[in-house]
C-alpha cells in the first residue's frame, strides 16, 4: 500500500499517477464489498428472511433517480467547499455504514429500503469528486490511460466480489449477517485507504458567482454538446440485463450459467479498459468513445441475425464499456475548469444516467409490444443513426 | 508517511480480523439447547398416523425435518438427520429441497426419499426452494423455485415449476412447455411464471398457478395429454382436497398480501374459512374440511395452524413449517 507514496510505477502501470492507482485500489475494495452484498441480496431477502418477492419489487428502481440527483449534489458540493476527497469520503461512508444496517433492519421492509438508499445515496455522493480527483491528478494527455486503470482495478473489485460472498456463506454454513459484516469490514478498509493514501487536489477558489455554476457550465458550447451527445447516445443505449437475455434467448444457454454472462462483458472491460483508455490518448477520445457504440451495435446485430456466437456478443459488449466508461470523462475532463470539474463531470454523467434509465423503461415496453427481437433491432437501428450523427457534428475536436 | 502507512495497516488488519472470528464464530454459533423438548434416534418413517414438519425452534436441531403423532401434535419432537428447507410427503414418497451453502447463484438440491425417508434420488437445480408436492398416488414429486437474474427488472423474479416421475425417473425441468388454453384460445407469453403444482387421486390431473402480464390464472392441466385449461383467475398455490371436490388457495388481497380462501369445483363458489390473517404458502389439507398453514409470529419465524371450513383456527404446533400427514 506504498503506492501513492513510490511515485510512479513500473510496468503494467508505468507513469500513472500513484493517487489515480491508489483511487483505483479504493474502487477495488469497495466494489468487492458493494458486489458481495448484490450478490447474496435476493436469496437474503426471499430465503434468508422469506420475504415475498412482491413485497420489495418496487424497493428497487426507485433509488436510481435520487442517485442521479444526488450526483450532483455531490459534485456541487465537492467543488463549492473544494474539497473532494472529503465529499468521495463521505460518499464511501456512507456504503460501509449501511452495510450493517442490514443487521440492524431485519425484516422490516421499510427499513431495509432505508438501508439500500443509503448505500445508493453514498454511491451517488461519491462518483463526481471521485472522477475529478482522477481528472485533476492525471495529466491532459494521458488521462484516458488513467481512467483507464482506474476502471481496471474498478472491474477486478466486481470480479472478486461474487466470490468472496460465496466462500463467506460457505466458511459460515449459509450465514448472511456474516457476508454483511465482512462486506463492512472491507468497505471501512476502503475509507481507510482513501484517508491515508489519497491525496486531495486543491483547486483554485471558485470565483465568487452567485447561483449554481453548473448552469453557467453548460453556456460553454464544447461542454454543453458533449453532455447532449453524451445522453442522446444515452436514450439509445439497451440495458445490460436486456443484452443478456436476448444472448441467453439467442443460443439457449442454460438457466443455471445465465447469471455468469456478465462476467463475460466485465472479463473484456478488464482486459480492454487501459489499451483502449491509452488509444483514445492517442487517436481522439471521442473517436474511440463512438467506437465503442459501434461494438454495442455490432454485438445487438450479431444477436439479431443467423450467426455468430455468445462470447463474441459477450467481448463487444466489453469493449463498449471499456471505450465507454471511462472514456467520457477523460474526454471531456480537460474541458472543465479545474475548481468546476466535479459539478462538471456530475452534470454529464447524470445526463447520461438518466438517458439510459429512460432507455431501459422503453426498451421494457417495446418488448411487451413487439417481443424482443423487434424491439432490440429498433433500438440497433436508432442507436446507429444518432452514432453516425454525432460522428459527423463532432462535439469536440480531441488535438492528440 | 510512516507513520500513516503503519495506523493504516493496523486499521485494516483490524477489519480484516473481527470479520474473519465473526464467519468462525457464525460456523459454529447458534444456541447449543433446543428451546422446545425433542428426542432423537426414534424410527421415522410413514405409518398414516404422523404429522411431519420442518423444525423451527431454536437449538441445534433447527431446520431439521420433525415428526410428531397426529393425535398428539404437542409431544416432544422427534428428529432424524434429514435437514430441509422444504419437505413433502404422500403415499410411500417425500421430497425434501435443501438449499445448497455456499451456491451463488443459488442452488437447491431436491431429494426424493422413500417411506423410511432413505435417499432414492437426486437432482441439482438453480433457484432458492419455495413449494413442494408430492401426488396422492406418490408417483410423482413436483417443485417451485424461485429464480432470480431471470427477467429484465435486476431484481425481478421469476418462479420455476418442474416434477419427477418417481418410477420411470423421467425429470420435467420446468412445465412452461405446457400447452395452455385461456378463453378457448392457445396462449403464448414471454412472461409466463407457473407455481404450485396439486395432483388429483388420479395421478394425471392436475392443478398450478400460471401467471402472464399481470394476471394469475388457475389451470387445470391433463398430464398425459400435457394440455391445461385456464378455469379461474387469482387463485394461487392451489391445493386440492383429497376428495377432489374442493381447492384451497391464497387469495391476493393486495401487493404482497394474501388470505386463505376455497373454491367449489362444481358450483365455482369461492367461501373464506375463518381465519382472515395474511398467509404466503400452499395450504395442506387434513381430511377433507380441516387446512393447515403456517403463519408467522412475534419472533418472525412461523408457527404451524390448522382451520375448519367452518370452525375456528387453532394453534396446532409452534415454531413450525411444511406440514405433511402420511
Amino acid at each position: 500500500m506504498y503506492l501513492a507514496s513510490v511515485g510512479p510505477l513500473r510496468t503494467p502501470l508505468r507513469r500513472v499517477p500513484g493517487n489515480v492507482v491508489a483511487l483505483g485500489i479504493v474502487s477495488l475494495v469497495t466494489d468487492v464489498s458493494a458486489e458481495m452484498v448484490t450478490a447474496i441480496l435476493p436469496l437474503y431477502l426471499v430465503f434468508g428472511l422469506g420475504l415475498n418477492p412482491l413485497q420489495f419489487g418496487l424497493l428497487d428502481g426507485l433509488y436510481a433517480g435520487a442517485t442521479a440527483v444526488l450526483r450532483l449534489v455531490g459534485g456541487h458540493v465537492a467543488d463549492r467547499w473544494r474539497r473532494l476527497k472529503t465529499v468521495a469520503g463521505v460518499g464511501y461512508a456512507l456504503s460501509a455504514i449501511s452495510k450493517v444496517g442490514f443487521l440492524a433492519a431485519g425484516s422490516t421492509v421499510p427499513a431495509i429500503g432505508a438501508v439500500l438508499a443509503i448505500d445508493r445515496a453514498g454511491k451517488g455522493l461519491r462518483t463526481a469528486p471521485r472522477d475529478a480527483l482522477i481528472s485533476l491528478s492525471s495529466d491532459p494527455s494521458t488521462m484516458g490511460r488513467s481512467f483507464g486503470v482506474h476502471r481496471a482495478l474498478d472491474t477486478i473489485g466486481g470480479f472478486l466480489g461474487p466470490l468472496v460472498a460465496s466462500l463467506v456463506l460457505w466458511a459460515s454454513l449459509n450465514d448472511y449477517n456474516s457476508v454483511f459484516v465482512t462486506s463492512f469490514a472491507l468497505a471501512t478498509c476502503g475509507v481507510i485507504l482513501l484517508t491515508a493514501f489519497v491525496r486531495d487536489q486543491s483547486p483554485p477558489p471558485t470565483p465568487t458567482s452567485r447561483g449554481l455554476p453548473m448552469l453557467s457550465l453548460l453556456r460553454e458550447g464544447k461542454f454543453r454538446r458533449c453532455c447532449v451527445w453524451a445522453a442522446a447516445l444515452g436514450l439509445f443505449t439497451i440495458t445490460d440485463s436486456f443484452v443478456y437475455l436476448a444472448v441467453q434467448r439467442r443460443w439457449d444457454i442454460s438457466t443455471s450459467l445465465f447469471p455468469l454472462l456478465p462476467l463475460g462483458t466485465a472479463g473484456t472491460f478488464l482486459l480492454l479498459a487501459i489499451p483502449l483508455g491509452r488509444l483514445g490518448d492517442r487517436v481522439g477520445r471521442w473517436k474511440v468513445f463512438l467506437g465503442g457504440h459501434l461494438a454495442l451495435i455490432v454485438a445487438l446485430v450479431i444477436v439479431c441475425g443467423p450467426v455468430g456466437t455468445w462470447w463474441l456478443v459477450l467481448a463487444l459488449h466489453g469493449a463498449f464499456y471499456a471505450a465507454t466508461d471511462g472514456v467520457l470523462p477523460a474526454a471531456v475532463g480537460p474541458l472543465l475548469p479545474e475548481n468546476l470539474r466535479a459539478s462538471g463531470l456530475a452534470v454529464l454523467q447524470t445526463g447520461q444516467a438518466l438517458a439510459r434509465m429512460a432507455a431501459a423503461v422503453t426498451v421494457g415496453l417495446l418488448w411487451t409490444f413487439w417481443d424482443l427481437r423487434p424491439a432490440l433491432l429498433a433500438f440497433t437501428l436508432a442507436l446507429l443513426a444518432v452514432t453516425i450523427a454525432a460522428a459527423i457534428f463532432r462535439p469536440l475536436e480531441v488535438r492528440r | 508517511m510512516r507513520r500513516r502507512v503503519v495506523v493504516a495497516a493496523i486499521g485494516v488488519l483490524a477489519l480484516v480480523g473481527g470479520a474473519i472470528t465473526y464467519v468462525a464464530h457464525a460456523r459454529d454459533g447458534g444456541a447449543a439447547e433446543n428451546a422446545v423438548p425433542v428426542v432423537t434416534g426414534q424410527p421415522m418413517r410413514f405409518d398414516g398416523k404422523t404429522l411431519f414438519f420442518r423444525n423451527l425452534a431454536e437449538g441445534p436441531d433447527a431446520g431439521k425435518l420433525a415428526a410428531v403423532p397426529v393425535a398428539d401434535p404437542g409431544a416432544a419432537r422427534r428428529v432424524g438427520e434429514l435437514r430441509c428447507d422444504r419437505f413433502a410427503a404422500a403415499h410411500s414418497t417425500a421430497i425434501c429441497l435443501r438449499l445448497k451453502a455456499g451456491s451463488l447463484p443459488a442452488m437447491t438440491d431436491l431429494i426424493v426419499l422413500d417411506a423410511s425417508l432413505r435417499e432414492r434420488h437426486r437432482e441439482t437445480l438453480p433457484g432458492t426452494p419455495s413449494r413442494a408436492r408430492v401426488s396422492p398416488d406418490g408417483r410423482f414429486v413436483n417443485w417451485t423455485l424461485f429464480v432470480t437474474g431471470d427477467s429484465y427488472a435486476a431484481t425481478g423474479f421469476s418462479t420455476r415449476t418442474g416434477l419427477y416421475e418417481v418410477d420411470t425417473g423421467r425429470l420435467v425441468k420446468t412445465i412452461e412447455e405446457l400447452a395452455v388454453f385461456v378463453d378457448g384460445k392457445r396462449y403464448f407469453a414471454s412472461d409466463v411464471n407457473y407455481w404450485g403444482i396439486t395432483f388429483a387421486a388420479d395421478g394425471n390431473r392436475f392443478y398450478v398457478t400460471m401467471a402472464s402480464k399481470g394476471t394469475t390464472y388457475l389451470i387445470e392441466a391433463d398430464y398425459r395429454a400435457y394440455r391445461g385449461t385456464a378455469i379461474a383467475e387469482n387463485v394461487e398455490c392451489p391445493s386440492l382436497s383429497p376428495d377432489g371436490r374442493r381447492i384451497a388457495f391464497k387469495q391476493k388481497v393486495s401487493n404482497g398480501v394474501w388470505r386463505l380462501a376455497v373454491l367449489d369445483l362444481a358450483t365455482r363458489r369461492i367461501t373464506h374459512p375463518p381465519d382472515a390473517r395474511p398467509i404466503d404458502d400452499q395450504l395442506v389439507w387434513q381430511g377433507n374440511d380441516t387446512l393447515l398453514y403456517p403463519l408467522r409470529n412475534s419472533g418472525n419465524t412461523l408457527d404451524l395452524w390448522s382451520v375448519g371450513l367452518t370452525t375456528p383456527a387453532k394453534l396446532l404446533v409452534p415454531q413450525a413449517t411444511s406440514p405433511s400427514f402420511t
